[in-house]
């Protein structure tokens, strides 16, 4: 179980970008965080991961306080996190990045499970470097493959449709389903896509730095829908007119 | 061959007791073991130290190893070898160098290699360099490269030094006919007070014919690093030169790249990227489970793979 205690994170120059958010992630579940751009969901994603530090408030994972622990640490203890924009590296092949995330050696065929998961072909890729040389789309579904590769308790996925074409996308689709389907571990993904949110066990909604809704699929995603068709600002602070 | 000489073969060359084929070891300025194939004449020079190597035309698929060990200080070894590849032979050649001092004395090798490919002739060519020893001495390895390609013929170059070398000036250069291609590819790293200065020249004379200059590096402790290269094109042809460095410590480097375009359809191109490890880079590795100081080993070692 992840848990989430009055969490708040600050820019440099004060401004407050998660401001006391409360959350409690059961295992197994698929979460879809969703919300408008500029939201916090990323970063609250980030503080999950370690990759920053809290200002306030604590994070309880598998029964344990990680606010403290770094990067590294929560890495080991069973979190995973797929970068939005992943980063590249000249000289890393496709194969050496899945073989770090996985922790060990990988066969063709455990190579090809992995990529074929996200659209790709393990024999045209896997000694590829991960340079400029790889398309947006191609190095993005890399990037989710060696959160795949990792096998966590908590795999975060941050925006993992984007820039991603219809056909990989609707295979990443699948691929989130089976991973749900499987129990293997707990799936917490940002997006915007009604598909994911559409597979959703449970959708939180992040606004203004705050869980502005949280629940079960079946009670937030027409509320959702129904703002969108009332046209509300995102933000909900105003009523928009056109 | 003592056993420094065995150990260092064993890093620089595929040595595992013995060679397959044609072979030439050269040990502190001496032969210590040569082979000649049915395809590949091995022979000393006459008017100086060094070997002329014949691979006959029509050759294929055979290896020539050649690599020079020089295991003790006091020791300045100068050779030349001459490398004369037939027409259409299609051969690898693995020319490591190993200097090794446990003393305050200087051990250095200087081997000054000339390649001539004639028509349709492919090589690939493997140096790879390495200083051991505890001694104070300085591990100097000074290559010199030169090239000569005839009308459609291909030659790559992978070289490579690892560590444990004080200083090193490799310079290689080459002349390109139509069609030819060369292809080198550098890969160095350097720690300490170590130095490496590479010096590229490159002429592009034959219609369409190229070259792809790559080189990385790695420069950490207080150690310098050079990069030089100057690819002419003199035809219609095709250039790129390409330097990657990254700085780790104190490292520092420097990279001169010159592009000399003498024809209108000469199409040249440099890029260089010289720093420190990208924060993103050891960030996404500590998300896989690495500490900050494996995820840099990594980074380092699949770098100048």
């Amino acid at each position: 179980m992840l848990k989430l205690e009055h969490l708040a994170w600050e820019l440099p120059d004060g401004e407050g970008i998660i401001k006391d958010v409360d959350l409690t992630v059961q295992d197994g579940k698929l979460i879809v965080v969703t919300g408008p751009n500029g939201g916090g969901k990323t970063t609250l994603a980030k503080l999950i991961a370690g990759l920053e530090t809290p200002s306030k408030g604590r994070i309880a994972f598998d029964g344990k306080d990680i606010t403290k622990m770094d990067v590294t640490e929560r890495a080991q203890n069973g979190i995973a996190y797929a970068f939005q924009q992943p980063v590249r590296f000249k000289g890393l092949t496709v194969r050496d990045i899945l073989e770090l995330a996985a922790g060990g050696s990988l066969d063709e065929s455990e190579l090809c499970g992995l990529l074929g998961k996200v659209g790709l072909c393990a024999s045209e890729y896997m000694n590829r470097e991960l340079t400029a040389a790889l398309s947006g789309g191609e190095i993005k579904r890399i990037e989710i493959a060696t959160v795949l590769a990792r096998k966590g308790k908590l795999s975060i996925f941050d925006e993992p449709e984007a820039g991603i074409d219809l056909w990989s996308f609707s295979r990443l689709v699948e691929t989130f389903e089976d991973l749900r389907r499987q129990g293997s571990g707990t799936l917490l993904v940002i997006s915007h896509q009604e598909r994911i949110l559409s597979i959703a066990d449970e959708i939180v909604v992040i606004a203004d730095g705050k869980v502005r809704a949280a629940g079960p699929r079946e009670e937030i995603l027409p509320t959702l829908l129904a703002d969108e068709k009332a046209a509300i600002c995102p933000l909900g602070r105003e009523d928009v007119s056109i | 061959m003592n056993s420094i000489t065995e150990k260092l073969l064993g890093i620089v060359s595929d040595f595992k007791g013995s060679f397959q084929g044609a072979f030439n070891i050269r040990e502190n300025g001496q032969c210590a073991g040569r082979q000649s194939s049915p395809n590949i004449h091995i022979e000393s020079k006459t008017d100086k130290p060094g070997i002329d190597i014949h691979v006959l035309p029509g050759t294929k698929g055979e290896t020539v190893y050649i690599p020079a060990c020089v295991t003790h200080g006091d020791v300045d070894d100068l050779v030349y070898n001459d490398f004369f590849i037939g027409k259409n032979a299609d051969v690898r050649i693995v020319a490591g160098c190993g200097v090794h001092t446990d003393s305050e004395e200087e051990a250095r090798h200087n081997g000054i290699h000339r390649f001539f490919l004639e028509k349709g002739a492919r090589v690939v060519y493997e140096e790879k360099h390495v200083g051991t020893g505890k001694g104070t001495g300085a591990k100097r390895i000074d290559p010199v490269t030169e090239v000569t390609l005839d009308e459609d013929s291909y030659l790559e170059m992978d070289t490579v030094q690892l560590g444990g070398v004080d200083s090193t000036m490799r310079k290689t250069s080459g002349v390109l006919g139509a069609r030819a291609k060369l292809i080198v590819r550098e890969r160095i790293m350097t720690d300490g007070e170590e130095t490496a200065k590479t010096d590229f020249k490159v002429t592009l004379k034959g219609e369409d014919s190229g070259v792809d200059l790559m080189s990385r590096s790695v420069a950490k402790g207080h150690s310098h690093q050079e990069f030089i290269s100057s690819i002419r094109g003199e035809n219609r042809c095709t250039g790129h030169s390409e330097c990657d460095a990254i700085l780790v410590d104190g490292g520092t480097v420097g990279a001169a790249p010159m592009l000399e375009a003498y024809h209108v359809d000469a199409a040249l191109i440099h890029e260089a990227a010289i720093g420190k490890i990208a924060g993103e880079q050891i960030l996404k590795l500590r998300t896989l489970g690495l500490t900050e100081e494996e995820a840099q080993e990594k980074i380092i070692a699949g770098f100048l793979k």
